[in-house]
């Protein structure tokens, strides 16, 4: 179990989608000092208005003990309007309506639970737009 | 720079090894590579493993190793790169024999698998913890979201996804070594357990317990101690985006084609010129993109040409002759020093019923995560 450190240092990015835009057009939500594109260590700070579009997704069965309570669940890699990539899980959608190319907007939800006396995570998952 | 051998080759059996700890799986792969090559002292040793600390509890393994073969002194060295750790030691391995550093060179790799309960938490540890993981996806997970993008680009379909596993459980069964030595048919592909859509249990590597270890030294002393050996031709490594999102092309593994043009140069050999390939068939998606960018077929054509028979025996290119990571076992860190123990067999024309006719040239690509990192070997029979 970790430090509530672990998480509450990630807050900018996962409850507030708070990214960096980078000279090159690369837009990254984990906090980068340089451009992987352009090598460049300018940036400006963007928030991300939360819509995009589904590049590829899975329905996980198996999976790890700490996501086994919602099996089977869906999880995409999703580019943002703005042009960041990141990977969600789906939900609030049927999975009939998640296809490459669907449209969604990014929803603030819980992510599990640690254990009995461990933290509660929140973050973002994405809902299609039908 | 040196031209360096391959002269002795040691392997554990893989599969659920109940009775054996890290250290006796790695302990019975190096003593057999040692009595192999017939070298009593080593003068460096290096280990691949992917994640002892979490498999076994037990990091550290450098020392422990060295102590537990007799060769306590040894400058010695654990080497991690998540799936790839193996083919990265060996890579390690060659550099320190080439530039002179030392002689003889054990290089190993192990992973004690089958003690841990959640192993699908620790194989996600190979992806972004913080940005992948965290929201959910698994191991399987990524590359079924490979599979999906390219079944969707180029049409590839779930029948002829499960050609690449049901090919190399038939190579597997001639290999006294692999974990699962049988053949399977579409049925039983098609059948068998949804882990992450569209892949299913039969299109996943297993869990494996398992050492594999080789003795390198200066091509120029190789005689002194065997009339088998290999020299090492070519090698290259790259390393790629660790998190899947971060591919700009969702369908390819840019990392290999970077890893294996590196190897191909320095080896002065190209695609046309190699007679078989271990490659890294953690899924069965990932064997049909990794044989693209090795240059074997064009983008979008591998997984019919692997259908259609052109990855097995009297085919373009045998692909896994040792059965893969899907049948003969994927012992992670052990993976990528297994695959070079197959081109050593195949091109000292020890490999039995599953020996690649006049196989002189021979490739391993050994890769960790999603594409996150990879290492190619070119090996020369002499």
């Amino acid at each position: 179990m970790a430090n509530s450190q672990r998480y509450t240092r990630e807050i900018p990015r996962r409850y507030r989608l708070e990214a960096q835009k980078f000279p090159s057009g690369f837009v990254s939500l984990p906090r980068r000092y340089v451009d992987p594109i352009s090598g460049s260590k300018e940036y400006e700070n963007i928030k991300l208005k939360g819509t995009g579009t589904i590049l590829t997704y899975t329905i996980i069965h198996v999976t790890s003990d700490q996501f086994k309570f919602i099996t089977p669940y869906a999880v995409a890699i999703i580019e943002t309007d703005e042009g960041a990539r990141i990977t969600a899980m789906i939900t609030d959608t049927s999975f009939e309506d998640i296809k490459i190319g669907a449209r969604v907007e990014l929803v603030f939800r819980k992510i599990m639970e640690e254990g009995p006396s461990g933290i509660v995570n929140y973050g973002y998952k994405a809902k299609v737009i039908v | 720079m040196r031209e360096v051998a391959i002269i002795g080759v040691g392997l554990t059996k893989f599969g659920e090894l109940w009775d054996q700890n890290i250290r006796d799986m790695f302990a019975e792969a190096a003593l057999k590579a040692m009595e192999n090559a017939k070298v009593e002292k080593i003068d460096a040793l290096y280990v691949g493993s992917m994640s002892s600390g979490l498999y076994a509890y037990q990091e550290h393994l450098a020392s422990l190793m060295a102590d537990y073969i007799g060769q306590i002194g040894v400058p010695a060295a654990r080497i991690e790169s998540a799936c790839s750790s193996g083919g990265q030691a060996v890579r390690i391995g060659y550099m320190d024999v080439a530039t002179g550093m030392h002689d003889i060179v054990l290089v190993g790799g192990v992973e004690k698998m089958w003690d841990v309960e959640d192993g699908t938490f620790v194989l996600a540890t190979a992806a972004d913890q913080e940005y992948e993981v965290y929201n959910g996806v698994t191991f399987p997970g990524l590359y079924a979201m490979i599979a999906k993008a390219y079944m969707e680009k180029y049409g590839l379909t779930r029948e002829e996804l499960a050609q690449v596993p049901i090919k190399n459980h038939k190579h597997a069964v001639n290999n006294p070594n692999a974990q699962y030595p049988f053949e399977i048919d579409l049925k039983t592909v098609l059948n068998s357990t949804m882990v992450a859509d569209p892949l299913r249990l039969m299109d996943c590597s297993p869990i494996t317990d398992g050492a594999a270890c080789i003795i390198l030294c200066p091509l120029e002393r190789a005689k002194e101690f065997t009339d088998k050996y290999v020299k090492i031709r070519g090698v290259g490594a790259a390393t790629g985006p660790i998190a899947l999102h971060d591919h700009k092309d969702l369908t390819r593994l840019e990392v290999v084609h970077l890893a294996a043009q590196r190897a191909y140069q320095m080896a002065g050999v190209g695609a046309e010129d190699i007679d078989f390939v271990e490659v890294h068939d953690c899924f069965s998606i990932a064997e049909i993109v990794v044989a693209e960018e090795l240059g074997f077929f064009e983008y979008g054509k591998g997984g019919k040409a692997i259908a259609e028979g052109q990855a097995t025996y009297g085919g373009k290119v045998v692909i896994n002759p040792s059965g893969g990571l899907k049948a003969k076992g994927h012992p992670v860190g052990a993976t990528g020093v297994a695959q070079i123990i197959e081109a050593y067999y195949q091109l000292t024309y020890q490999a039995g019923k599953r020996q690649v006719e006049n196989a002189r040239l021979g490739m391993t690509q050994n890769m960790g995560g999603s594409g996150g990192s990879c290492v190619v070997h070119i090996l020369e029979g002499m």
